[in-house]
């Protein structure tokens, strides 16, 4: 939470969004997850390629 | 046997060109006229701009790909198109002028029975007074990475201003769109965060202020009106995600912007709301706004016919809906389908060439009556559908004959996967793996939103860079002509 109590103010443009938490943040780079994630994502994008075509 | 000549050697045209060759085998001749003699993998030249690719990573010579498939490559820019011959023939040709192989500055004429129009943009860095250098090319105030060219040149003054941070000397860095109707969001998007990213790294992050600026009504809207995707149980606006995106990163931004001048470390915009204002920066990367390339018409005795064939902002008409209508009357069938040309059934377009029926994002103007809105993108997945889909139909057309049916590529029919990058790296790299169905919304398929929420989604994270890095080589691999590029979609 270190960087919403140093980066967002009460009402400036950045008060009202979402901000990530830690455990949010350190999915984004867990070989693990993202390695999974890849697989789901590869999987959705194709399904889309395919409609397009 | 027939010709086909293709003007425009990018994603687009490069996909018609190498299908059409393919297709049509050597009974028939495919043309190529582009003045490059590279080709470029223009989505990497972000990271090109950021120092993490040089430019030979993003470019191959053009010449040797061709020649291996049998495509006459001519390396000119188009200067003219003469659909109804000239007097004493009636033959169609294009004028060239030669820019390399030998014969630069030479022009020759160019008969084609079938024309594709893939020019992709003009940069029109002219259009924001200070941004361009008054002869069409970029100013000296600020930086680009719209080409390898501009992307090496970047990365050289970035990392002065990393050097200088390091040094102590406090940098302000502004990056967006230079006008109220530049298109393109996104690779302004990647890069302020690339650049945020290597600021990190370098270890300079809390000496240099990053600040966006663009054209965009509200932050995520891309220039296709923004997205929706599933998020904990709700349909969440790309606002929410893009926003979130640039808290995370401490990155303010300014929206509704149409940047009207530009000097040596300073810009001036005007907002949505009329009020005006301007900023300072000692480094700026500004997307231009994008215009047709300034091809002319001229009918058989000689008479000037550009307005006929083309939009009035340079791009082709195709088969699409161009009368003017309210926002509220827009529909999806108003997007071409074939991208043949109306008036001249032998005459495409594909990719950034054809000019589109409407904006896709809602149109508006400050009180002032500028018009700040981003313009429809079409690039990337859209336009490789597109190139493949034109040539498909020029195939038919010469192989079957003139009631061929031709193939169709509605961007209001079609999804786009897209991958914004936010930083380099195999283990600490990110981006934001996209995708949008179909790219135009249709608000009578799907009241509300205009998109399929099944098949519209996005996430951020190291899988997307993945995505990304395999995509950039995978793409320069079919457009080289490797073994099973076929296989490889648009």
């Amino acid at each position: 939470m270190k960087q919403i109590e140093e980066r967002v103010k009460p009402y400036d443009q950045n008060f009202t969004t979402m901000v990530p938490t830690g455990f949010v943040k350190f999915m984004r780079t867990c070989i693990l997850w993202q390695i999974i994630r890849f697989i789901v994502i590869n999987i959705k994008m194709l399904i889309v390629v395919r409609k397009s075509h | 046997m027939a010709r086909l000549v293709v003007m425009g050697g990018g994603v687009s045209g490069h996909t018609a060109a190498t299908f059409a060759k393919k297709w049509l085998g050597d009974a028939h001749e495919v043309v190529v006229v582009t003045p490059n003699s590279l080709w470029n993998w223009i989505p990497s030249n972000i990271w090109v701009g950021v120092g993490e690719m040089k430019k030979e990573d993003v470019v191959f010579p053009l010449a040797p790909v061709y020649a291996k498939a049998g495509i006459d490559y001519r390396q000119a820019k188009a200067v003219s198109i003469h659909p109804n011959g000239k007097e004493g023939s009636d033959t169609p040709y294009i004028t060239i002028e030669y820019t390399g192989q030998g014969k630069e500055g030479q022009s020759e004429e160019v008969s084609y029975d079938y024309l594709i129009n893939a020019t992709g943009p003009k940069l029109n860095f002219d259009a924001t007074p200070g941004l361009g250098d008054g002869k069409g090319g970029i100013g000296g105030h600020t930086v680009s990475v719209c080409t390898a060219d501009h992307a090496t040149h970047a990365n050289l003054e970035l990392q002065q201003i990393f050097a200088k941070a390091k040094a102590g000397e406090r940098q302000k860095v502004v990056i967006g769109t230079g006008h109220g109707m530049c298109t393109c969001q996104g690779a302004a998007f990647e890069y302020i965060f690339n650049v945020e990213h290597e600021a990190n790294k370098a270890g300079v992050r809390d000496m240099v202020d990053i600040q966006w600026i663009s054209n965009e009504s509200f932050l995520g809207d891309f220039g296709i009106g923004g997205l929706h995707m599933k998020r904990g149980g709700y349909a969440a606006s790309s606002r929410l995600f893009a926003e979130s995106l640039y808290t995370e990163r401490g990155i303010p931004w300014t929206i509704g912007a149409h940047v009207s001048k530009v000097e040596d470390g300073r810009l001036e915009y005007e907002l949505l709301d009329g009020s005006t204002g301007e900023m300072e920066f000692d480094f700026a990367m500004l997307i231009p706004p994008f215009a047709g390339v300034g091809l002319k018409a001229y009918d058989k005795d000689g008479s000037d016919m550009t307005a006929q064939i083309f939009a009035p902002n340079g791009f082709l008409k195709v088969d699409a809906d161009y009368t003017p209508k309210a926002y509220e009357d827009w529909k999806a069938s108003d997007w071409p389908r074939t991208y043949q040309n109306p008036d001249f059934k032998n005459i495409f377009a594909c990719g950034i060439a054809f000019a589109p029926p409407h904006l896709i994002s809602k149109p508006m103007s400050s009180p002032n009556g500028t018009p700040i809105n981003p313009t429809p993108p079409r690039t990337g997945m859209p336009s490789g559908i597109i190139g493949k889909a034109v040539a498909h139909s020029i195939t038919d057309l010469i192989q079957k004959g003139p009631d061929a049916h031709l193939h169709e590529a509605s961007m209001a029919e079609m999804g786009a996967a897209c991958v914004a990058s936010a930083g380099k790296g195999l283990t600490d790299g990110t981006a934001a793996a996209l995708t949008v169905y179909p790219v135009v919304p249709d608000f009578e398929k799907y009241p509300g939103l205009g998109r399929d929420l099944d098949y519209t989604f996005g996430e951020i994270g190291l899988a997307g860079h993945w995505i990304k890095h395999i995509l950039h080589h995978m793409f320069i691999y079919k457009a080289k002509l490797k073994p099973g590029w076929t296989l490889i979609p648009e």
